[in-house]
């Protein structure tokens, strides 16, 4: 390690250090200005008062917010979803990455299956035919229109498949000798040897869920069917008090600022309680998949 | 016989990809033929299979509307100036990241800067939304400055900025993570070497750090034209308004309202193709480029 204590050196280092601290309080300071709203009187809230501290401090917005059934059936949408959406996720990724990652001879065919895939990832039919073909399988208003249109991520399937490439041959060919089938070979070396990997793919598309809403606004013409972060965009970005099906005074009670806060802090809450774990098996991620050398 | 004994072996690598194949079919290639829709009068009713086929008809029409050229250029001109903004300021975030040597204080900074790159544009729709409003939290820091209060996400001279903006604040982080991985591995031996010969640290960063990841740099400029055509559909969807059409209506917009809200498919799906066309040139391109320039490869 190198030592540099030259006076401008010095200069530079604590300006490094103010710079980074308020850059990064920067861009904290408007969730935490949210945050504070939330916990704050109604009063206070709506009237500009409060900056980075609670005022009249209260926990009543988050009582009102678990309070109201649309909010609670839109959270258990989106949990129904997260669960049944990542785990179909998982389930093809992993099978479709596994004869993905043999080579040709062990997988005949194995290029034209990579270059339908790729191409299928490169080229975007566009969102009205899709629109269209899920409209055309009788998918909307289900939760089918949410997860089965992007059951396969297929950059995620590319990840998975150059981990599978990293490990070793030796185990898998000595299992084959042994009379495994590739089955075998699946679940009990390649599985196992790339839990990290499945980790952060499995991570990235719970996120992916939980955070999607724009499918669900147009698959969805009921708005009982939303999940939550489409609920929320009804709440607390277009603010529409002629949408059906969610009961007028019931919106206007969600649509309070101090409320709005407390929304935007329950939706965010998974993220947080998720954010060690995703940061771990993340940067990890970047350095073996995404950006390999 | 030969390929009887093949297959006992590799039967069950094809049946684990049949899956997998039937979704891209149904979801990604019969949407792909559904793109003759712009080439159709479409209505629902009748389908892809018997609308009738009018040419290039809804193309001409869709060049010659005022909004083709407005929608065209407000995308480049957001996701060029989005694309220079993040990675600019990702190296510079990296660089002096890099010079930190407290690994507690490195640590805690990229935490929180990463934060907002897993928040969904409605949460950070709403936040904007709120602390960018009329009374909101930044109109009443800038006034008690002196400074007139200003309309953010309504007014056409501040929407662009507003969205390239919050675009870097939900974005940086990410591209900072990039960046520093590469600059981690940097072999610290050459920083030793050239500290011995009497290079200074602001030297070393200028010779050592930054020729340590041009490579990623120019894998990440080569990778994101490829996104020209992606100014933050999400985003924009969240934060705009008709107020703001002029300035900040894109494409990805356009098709939403034309096809999906008045239902014109034909109409929406000529502008969609045309995207999706030019898109897959520019991916195509951009995977070239940074196989040739950077030797990076997807497969």
């Amino acid at each position: 390690m190198i030592r540099d204590t030259t006076f401008f050196s010095r200069l530079f280092d604590g300006f490094n250090y103010v710079f980074l601290t308020l850059f990064a309080l920067l861009c904290l300071a408007p969730l935490a200005h949210i945050f504070a709203v939330s916990l704050s009187g109604r009063a206070p809230a709506t009237g500009g008062f409060v900056s980075f501290w609670p005022v009249d401090f209260t926990l009543e917005n988050y009582e009102q917010v678990m309070g109201s059934r649309n909010f609670v059936r839109s959270f258990l949408i989106s949990v129904i979803r997260v669960l049944t959406g990542t785990s179909l996720n998982m389930l093809l990724i992993i099978l479709t990455a596994y004869p993905l990652s043999k080579t040709p001879r062990v997988f005949r065919g194995r290029t034209i299956f990579i270059w339908f895939f790729v191409f299928a990832m490169l080229f975007d039919g566009g969102l009205i035919p899709l629109f269209l073909v899920v409209k055309s399988l009788g998918l909307l208003n289900t939760l089918g229109a949410l997860i089965l249109p992007n059951a396969l991520p297929i950059f995620s399937v590319i990840l998975m498949m150059n981990f599978f490439r990293g490990v070793p041959k030796e185990l898998e060919e000595s299992a084959l000798i042994d009379g495994a089938s590739h089955w075998r070979v699946l679940w009990h070396i390649y599985i196992p040897l790339s839990l990290p990997a499945i980790a952060t793919l499995t991570l990235l598309s719970a996120v992916n869920h939980w955070n999607a809403w724009f499918d669900a606004l147009i698959y969805m013409t009921d708005t009982a069917n939303y999940p939550m972060q489409t609920f929320l965009r009804t709440v607390i970005v277009t603010l529409d008090l002629t949408q059906v099906g969610i009961n007028p005074q019931d919106l206007q009670r969600l649509s309070d600022r101090a409320i709005r806060g407390a929304q935007i802090v329950v939706a965010t809450v998974p993220i947080l309680v998720v954010y060690p774990f995703l940061q771990r098996y993340f940067i990890a991620g970047i350095r073996l998949g995404a950006l390999k050398e | 016989m030969i390929f009887r004994q093949y297959m006992k072996r590799a039967w069950p690598l094809y049946v684990m990809i049949v899956p997998g194949i039937v979704f891209v079919l149904l979801f990604r290639y019969y949407p792909m033929y559904g793109v003759v829709i712009a080439f159709q009068d479409f209505s629902p009713a009748k389908g892809f299979a018997r609308s009738p086929w009018i040419g290039w008809e809804n193309f001409e029409f869709l060049f010659s509307l005022p909004e083709f050229g407005r929608i065209l250029s407000n995308t480049v001109i957001i996701s060029i100036s989005k694309i220079v903004a993040d990675q600019v300021g990702a190296i510079i975030l990296a660089l002096l990241l890099n010079e930190a040597r407290r690994i507690l204080f490195r640590r805690t900074i990229q935490t929180l800067i990463y934060l907002p790159y897993f928040l969904s544009w409605i949460v950070l729709g709403g936040i904007l939304l709120d602390i960018l409003s009329a009374g909101g939290i930044l109109n009443q820091a800038i006034r008690a400055l002196g400074v007139e209060p200003q309309l953010w996400l309504g007014s056409n001279s501040w929407f662009r900025g507003t969205v390239i903006t919050s675009g870097f604040w939900k974005n940086v982080g990410f591209s900072t993570i990039i960046y520093l991985a590469a600059l981690t591995a940097i072999n610290p031996v050459l920083h030793e070497a050239a500290a011995i010969d009497g290079a200074g640290r602001f030297r070393r960063i200028w010779h050592i750090t930054l020729p340590g990841i041009r490579p990623t740099i120019v894998l990440l400029a080569a990778l994101s034209l490829g996104d020209v055509l992606q100014a933050g559909f999400e985003q924009i969807l969240t934060l705009y308004s008709p107020a703001v059409y002029r300035t900040g209506d894109i494409i990805d917009t356009y098709v939403y309202r034309v096809g999906l809200i008045s239902a014109q498919y034909s109409l929406a799906g000529a502008v969609g193709l045309f995207k999706s066309f030019i898109g897959f040139i520019l991916i195509a391109l951009s995977y070239w480029l940074a196989d040739r320039f950077a030797g990076y490869q997807i497969l």
